[in-house]
């Protein structure tokens, strides 16, 4: 169920600009790897192209190699829409379909998919629900909207969205930014959970989150505004909080920097 | 001596004397503005009661001299003596002709605006959009004589067609003779609600939030599975509202129907046949022959067009007001 990435040689661009450039990394399945690094580095571009949702985006374009295990998301004849089934994500705003109920919002994916049977997804809802540790506050009002749910259980409830349809890998893309210290915590331990199951990749500005939910940590940095961001290192996230071995890494993470 | 009944307080605190509150509750530019705008508020109600009791007014004259039923005679002799006229067929022509007006043009302008606001290269929908403006900028007596002119000669190939298939059901046989019927006025009133539906849809579903749409692609939605997931249930009250626009500008045209509608006063079961009417199309036709009791029943027919045209807005607030809790707005 959980696969690994392997990207290699990446660069992706906003029309002429040169947004991300010659990325390299490997992401093992059933870890959590993080992206920190200042504003602009092209963090969040860069989770984007990994389920070609760059490529949506007006003038948005990559080259470069993403292997999903064996299969290269970028070959040509690969269905972005069906790269996009098996790798979920979960932006930065909670954005649960304001029109759909909660039970409607879950089964969303599932719907898209094909069709099924009710109790079919009854289950499906009530076990996602479950995994986001959402069920035990919605499960009275399942066909009330998303949209009247605080924050954080919105959030939660895109999380539910996101792994009802069985992902091979989920992108969370800064999911706690817009979320207050107990619903960011309730996330985070979510997190954990899920990856027992799922690759998760997991953009964040909050230095003390990657090192509390991830296993490896990447750094991105850019040489100058303008100029495109880079890679500057991945490694085991103890190693990158303790020891990193790039200069700018150590600069960064420990405030003297960005 | 003093006649206040709380005069142990007032004396000591004068309220108006405080600096601050007079300072800012009296500024000349607002108390312009306050005026301004209450004046035209009260303004537009003013000329909407003054409407209101002309119309009521006139209406309860000609009732007064009917002899026949003003809701359910089949005939137009306002001018006679005695008068009689009934709006059953100004009635049946008017909604029918709407309606077909509405099914043929809100699908069609739906999907021109998604085709400018999710589906075209912007090369080729700002164009379109322009070409749609400019449909809404022909005055309607052109609509009217292109359609006398082109589209009644045209179509008689079309309903013969629809007579050969579709005969059997009634509403769609045809006779023969030049097609001036309600089914043609339908076909021009679509063309000329066209415009203002699919603006106005068009610019519902430009604000549709990127949030939703991005969610629905993330989730492996098609193009299309994102317009029905994110675009559609967001624009949806905006929908209705442009068609209500629409439906609307088609209830109370006049010229168009006019020039193209061959008028009598039968209810036709078939829509293809000529025959027929309008509220709009009556009034004009006969405004200017009429004598006092004809202007009046014709005014008669007005009021009953306006009260229609106000239970459809009703109708389209209702529809949007029910479904408010999953609206868009919520986001």
């Amino acid at each position: 169920m959980a696969k690994r990435i392997d990207v290699s040689g990446l660069t992706a661009y906003y029309g002429s600009h040169k947004a991300i450039e010659d990325i390299s990394m490997s992401v093992e399945p059933r870890s959590v790897t993080a992206f920190i690094g200042p504003s602009g580095c092209g963090k969040s571009t860069f989770l984007r192209t990994l389920n070609r949702m760059h490529e949506v985006t007006p003038g948005g374009r990559v080259e470069g190699k993403v292997m999903l295990d064996n299969e290269d998301l970028y070959a040509g004849g690969v269905d972005p829409v069906s790269v996009r089934r098996t790798i979920g994500m979960v932006f930065q705003r909670p954005n649960p379909f304001p029109t759909m109920s909660i039970y409607d919002n879950v089964a969303a994916g599932l719907r898209l998919n094909g069709s099924y049977k009710k109790a079919q997804l009854d289950d499906v809802v009530e076990k996602s629900l479950k995994g986001a540790n959402l069920w035990n506050e919605v499960k009275d009002r399942l066909n009330k909207p998303g949209s009247g749910l605080s924050g954080g259980q919105q959030q939660r409830l895109c999380i539910a969205r996101a792994i009802a349809v069985e992902p091979q890998v989920l992108l969370m893309d800064e999911p706690c930014s817009a979320l207050d210290p107990i619903s960011t915590l309730a996330i985070e331990d979510l997190i954990c959970e899920l990856k027992e199951r799922f690759t998760i990749v997991i953009v964040t500005h909050n230095m003390q989150q990657a090192a509390r939910v991830s296993d490896r940590t990447a750094f991105f940095n850019l040489a100058a505004v303008g100029q495109p961001g880079k890679l500057i290192e991945i490694d085991d996230t103890e190693r990158i909080f303790s020891n990193p071995s790039v200069q700018a890494t150590e600069d960064y993470i420990s405030g003297r920097f960005g | 001596m003093d006649i206040a009944p709380t005069a142990s307080a007032a004396p000591q605190n004068p309220p108006p004397k405080d600096p601050s509150g007079k300072d800012s509750a009296t500024r000349p530019g607002d108390r312009i503005f306050l005026g301004l705008s209450r004046g035209s508020g009260i303004a537009l109600l003013v000329i909407m009661a003054a409407i209101a009791v002309f119309l009521t007014w006139r209406t309860l004259v000609a009732l007064a001299e009917n002899e026949g039923n003003f809701l359910t005679t089949f005939e137009w002799s306002a001018n006679a003596d005695p008068p009689v006229f009934g709006i059953a067929v100004l009635a049946y022509g008017t909604i029918v002709s709407s309606i077909i007006a509405m099914l043929l043009a809100v699908p069609v302008a739906v999907g021109i605006a998604l085709f400018i606001s999710h589906y075209a290269p912007r090369r080729i929908a700002t164009p379109l959009a322009y070409v749609v403006d400019l449909l809404a900028a022909v005055p309607s007596i052109i609509y009217g004589l292109w359609g006398a002119l082109f589209l009644v000669p045209h179509l008689t190939g079309l309903y013969e067609w629809f007579d050969q298939f579709l005969g059997w059901t009634g509403i769609l046989s045809y006779d023969g003779g030049a097609p001036r019927s309600l089914f043609t006025v339908g076909i021009l009133l679509a063309i000329m609600i066209l415009p203002i539906v699919t603006n106005v849809s068009r610019e519902v579903f430009k604000q549709s939030p990127k949030m939703q749409e991005e969610a629905a692609l993330a989730l492996g939605a098609t193009r299309w599975e994102v317009v029905r997931m994110a675009v559609l249930p967001f624009g949806r009250s905006g929908v209705i509202s442009a068609s209500m626009l629409g439906l609307g500008r088609a209830l109370g045209e006049t010229m168009a129907v006019a020039t193209v509608l061959s008028p009598n006063f039968l209810i036709n079961v078939s829509l293809l046949n000529p025959g027929g009417g309008t509220f709009a199309q009556n009034i004009a036709a006969g405004f200017k022959e009429a004598g006092d009791i004809g202007r009046d029943a014709l005014i008669a027919s007005g009021l009953v067009l306006f009260v229609i045209t106000l239970l459809v807005n009703g109708a389209a607030r209702l529809i949007i007001a029910r479904r408010k809790e999953y609206s868009g707005a919520n986001a």
